[in-house]
């Protein structure tokens, strides 16, 4: 689905955020991808989708290229990888369905998105959306009135109403309190294998990637240092990722809950096979 | 899609909720707008012909611009600056020395209620009139000349800054001035150590601005015989000399962007 | 360095060095020596007779605007809706106008820092060097006099207040709003009706009624340079020295100051 090879990113200040990354991720996976605050994960999905402009390498969505795309090109490709934020990054004075109806805003000209007159099959999709993540009687909320849940359940149905092949998802739950996390995490897990869609990750919870995902890339200064099956993180690979530090409590066990055996089971096969054909 | 997608049939149009709810009102403002505009713009006597010269006139002012004649009238020029700038001096320095007294004694939470209500209420008279009438005023009062412009923007100085101020004390964080308090200081001290401190770098910012404004207000009360550029300028405009005219407009423009610079270096400076 | 070592091995603390100390005693007597020189430059031509006449003066100012002539309020009902459309007319005109200088003077929406935005920058800066009052003796002296060279020295005052503020504003906006918005593929227009004009809404809101606020006490006095409106009565009214009549148009003026004040309070308490 989304292959990158030799990907490069150098900021006009002379920071190498990212150096020579290789990455493949098949449709139906979530990957996590983790590292210390300035590893280069946020950039590394910008440059996706390319709202960071790469400096070199390639990045290439099911057999296409993105680099180097033009604008017109460009904006149809990004309707087909759905984004979401961190701190939700909805457009707080709109409601709730024009929040969502804005990710169709690749698909519609400037005067259906002007006077808010969507075609009737976007509309029918947005209003499946919401149902599918559980706001249907929030429709005409002003996205401000909402709790930090919710709002990102809106931040999830706009990148869902684009129809995309793959979602890149920063930090989904850093502004959310544990359950909530949890709730989203699973949320984002489910909507993928339903709809066989690659996601990118990224996420500074290394507990709550174990439980949900199942490959997890770890980046170290603008280099892919761990790529392997979420269990196969040890306070080794840890502390190549972020360095020393007592990393022995933050390891999840095999057996540790039901979590895992939700993330597996989810996704039909066990997750470990699945992946020794990836890597 | 979801099953439940499938099965369920959603809405296929949606509206965005208008912004004000009651429908009659809403037709009631947007008619009373309308009404509003066709009345009032029809209420416009429009001499097409006196117009049609005005381009021309415009069209010359605009040649001017591009070529001020800053030498003919250049004694004049300098004599109105002179006045203006001395006026613009004299009346921040001393309209904000005038002001701290009466902001502070207009902030609810340092001054007992009387001395509030008294600040409040010169606040407020000296706020409720343009600098022009008052400038009218004063030129009644003292004759023509600087010094009648002078009162004029040391009064409205003085309403201006003591506004800010006072707002701005009743803003501070309370935890500061209450740990003064706490250490058994005086009222002065509670001022000088909880207060001053915090509301320091907002009164040199808006003492800058103000020395901007008193400025351009100088170039205005000259026109109803206060002193300063504008008595000039009301005399070039009046023998249409627009190279005259567009030479001051260029001094006054060049003079403002320059005090801006300043007190953004210096607001910068003091953060 | 602050802390002072004394001659008996003992600290000592002062807040500065003898060095500062001396620099802002130097700084306060050149601020106050240029206030006292510039207050001597200012009054070299003054009658001082005819200040101290002042309160005498000023009380007979009083005296003789006292009672107001209340029925010349049937002159002034017409320079009233003037002066009332004169402000609003002119802030319409100036929010049509003052909105693009906006978006071409901040910098995340001008179409180009180097060459666009500076020129943006200065008609925002000639716009509010100029007061009204000037914008209107120009003006009466280009399109003659009448309510139409009051409405657009308002309006040409006014765009430099809310090109400026407003420019603040979008610079402020939040950036991932719009990155999110350019994420589902909108194109630039779609950005910026999506993205940046819900988040400058209120905003653009509160400065256009605060400037209308404003524009009512200006346009008030452009009548006094010929440019409609109640200031023309209060400039004829002077000129024959009637200060009965003064005393009413003053109080009518400030009637509906404190009326546009309330209104332009309630206005931005809906909005926010």
């Amino acid at each position: 689905m989304l292959l990158i090879k030799g990907l490069t990113k150098r900021y006009k200040t002379g920071d190498l955020a990212l150096h020579d990354v290789d990455l493949e991720v098949p449709a139906g996976q979530v990957m996590g991808l983790i590292g210390p605050s300035g590893a280069g994960k946020s950039t590394l999905i910008r440059c996706i989708n390319r709202l960071v402009e790469p400096t070199a390498g390639q990045i290439s969505l099911k057999g296409q290229e993105v680099t180097g795309l033009g604008r017109a090109a460009l904006r149809q490709t990004r309707r087909r990888m759905g984004m979401i934020f961190q701190e939700f990054a909805l457009v707080e004075r709109l409601t709730v369905m024009e929040n969502v109806l804005s990710g169709r805003l690749g698909y519609v000209g400037f005067w259906r998105s002007f006077t808010r007159r969507f075609p009737p099959a976007d509309v029918a999709k947005a209003f499946a959306t919401l149902d599918r993540v559980g706001l249907l009687d929030h429709v005409d909320k002003r996205a401000d009135a909402l709790s930090g849940g919710q709002r990102q359940r809106v931040g999830i149905a706009r990148a869902l109403v684009q129809d995309p092949d793959m979602l890149l998802v920063d930090e989904p739950t850093a502004s959310l309190d544990p359950k909530t996390s949890r709730q989203i995490m699973r949320l984002i897990c489910e909507v993928c294998a339903e709809r066989q869609l690659a996601a990118i990750v990224n996420i500074h919870d290394v507990n709550l990637a174990q439980m949900f995902v199942q490959r997890i890339v770890g980046l170290r200064q603008g280099r892919v240092v761990f790529d392997g099956a979420a269990q196969g993180l040890t306070p080794e690979t840890l502390t190549l990722i972020y360095g020393e530090e007592d990393w022995s409590r933050s390891i999840r066990r095999d057996d540790d809950d039901d979590a895992l055996a939700t993330a597996r089971t989810l996704h039909g096969e066990p997750v470990r096979e699945r992946l020794a054909g990836l890597t | 899609m979801t099953a439940a997608a499938a099965t369920r049939a959603y809405p296929t149009v949606w509206r965005r909720p208008p912004l004000i709810e009651r429908t009659w009102l809403r037709w009631a403002i947007t008619g009373g707008a309308v009404l509003y505009l066709v009345l009032s713009v029809g209420s416009l006597e429009i001499n097409w012909a006196r117009l049609s010269e005005g381009l021309e006139r415009g069209w010359r002012f605009l040649i001017a611009f591009a070529q001020p004649d800053f030498v003919s009238r250049w004694d004049d020029i300098l004599d109105g600056m002179i006045e203006s700038l001395t006026m613009t001096v004299t009346s921040t320095a001393i309209g904000i020395a005038l002001s701290i007294p009466i902001g502070v004694g207009a902030a609810r939470n340092l001054a007992p209620l009387p001395v509030y209500l008294a600040c409040r209420a010169f606040i407020a008279v000296s706020r409720s009139f343009q600098e022009v009438i008052i400038a009218i005023l004063f030129v009644a009062m003292v004759g023509f000349g600087p010094l009648a412009g002078f009162l004029t923007l040391t009064l409205s100085t003085m309403g201006f800054l003591a506004k800010l101020l006072a707002e701005d004390i009743e803003d501070i964080d309370p935890g500061q001035a209450e740990a003064i308090r706490a250490t058994g200081g005086t009222w002065l001290q509670l001022v000088n150590y909880g207060v001053q401190p915090q509301v320091m770098p907002r009164l040199i910012g808006l003492s800058m601005y103000r020395f901007d404004i008193n400025f351009r207000e100088s170039a205005v009360v000259g026109i109803v015989g206060a002193g300063g550029i504008g008595a000039t300028l009301n005399t070039a405009l009046d023998r249409y000399e627009f190279d005259s005219a567009a030479a001051i407009l260029v001094i006054i423009i060049v003079i403002v962007m320059a005090c801006e610079y300043t007190s953004s270096v210096v607001r910068r400076h003091i953060k | 360095m602050p802390v002072i070592r004394t001659a008996e091995d003992g600290f000592d603390w002062r807040l500065r060095t003898p060095r500062a100390v001396l620099l802002r005693w130097v700084g306060w007597f050149a601020l106050v020596a240029l206030t006292v020189s510039c207050w001597q430059l200012m009054t070299a031509d003054t009658i001082w007779s005819f200040v101290t006449d002042a309160p005498t003066q000023g009380a007979d100012i009083v005296d003789r605007m006292m009672p107001p002539r209340w029925d010349y309020m049937a002159k002034l009902w017409w320079p009233l809706w003037d002066t009332i459309n004169i402000a609003t007319l002119g802030t319409l005109a100036a929010v049509i106008m003052g909105v693009p200088v906006a978006f071409l003077a901040a910098r995340n929406t001008t179409p180009s820092v180097t060459l666009v935005r500076p020129v943006a920058l200065l008609i925002i800066v000639s716009s509010r060097s100029i007061n009204s009052l000037i914008w209107a003796l120009l003006l009466v002296s280009i399109l003659g006099p009448g309510v139409l060279a009051g409405i657009v020295a308002i309006a040409l005052r006014s765009i430099g207040f809310i090109g400026k503020l407003l420019y603040e504003a979008i610079e402020e906006i939040d950036v991932t709003q719009v990155e999110a918005v350019t994420a589902s593929g909108a194109g630039p227009t779609q950005v910026m009706d999506y993205a940046i004009v819900p988040q400058i809404m209120p905003a653009f809101a509160g400065i256009t009624v605060f400037r209308w606020d404003i524009n009512i006490r200006e346009s008030a006095v452009v009548g006094l340079v010929g440019a409609g409106g109640l200031g023309l009565q209060l400039e004829a009214s002077l000129n024959t020295l009637a200060w009965p009549q003064v005393s009413l148009i003053l109080l009518v003026i400030l009637a509906t100051v404190l009326l546009s004040e309330w209104l332009s309070a309630k206005v931005r308490h809906a909005i926010i």
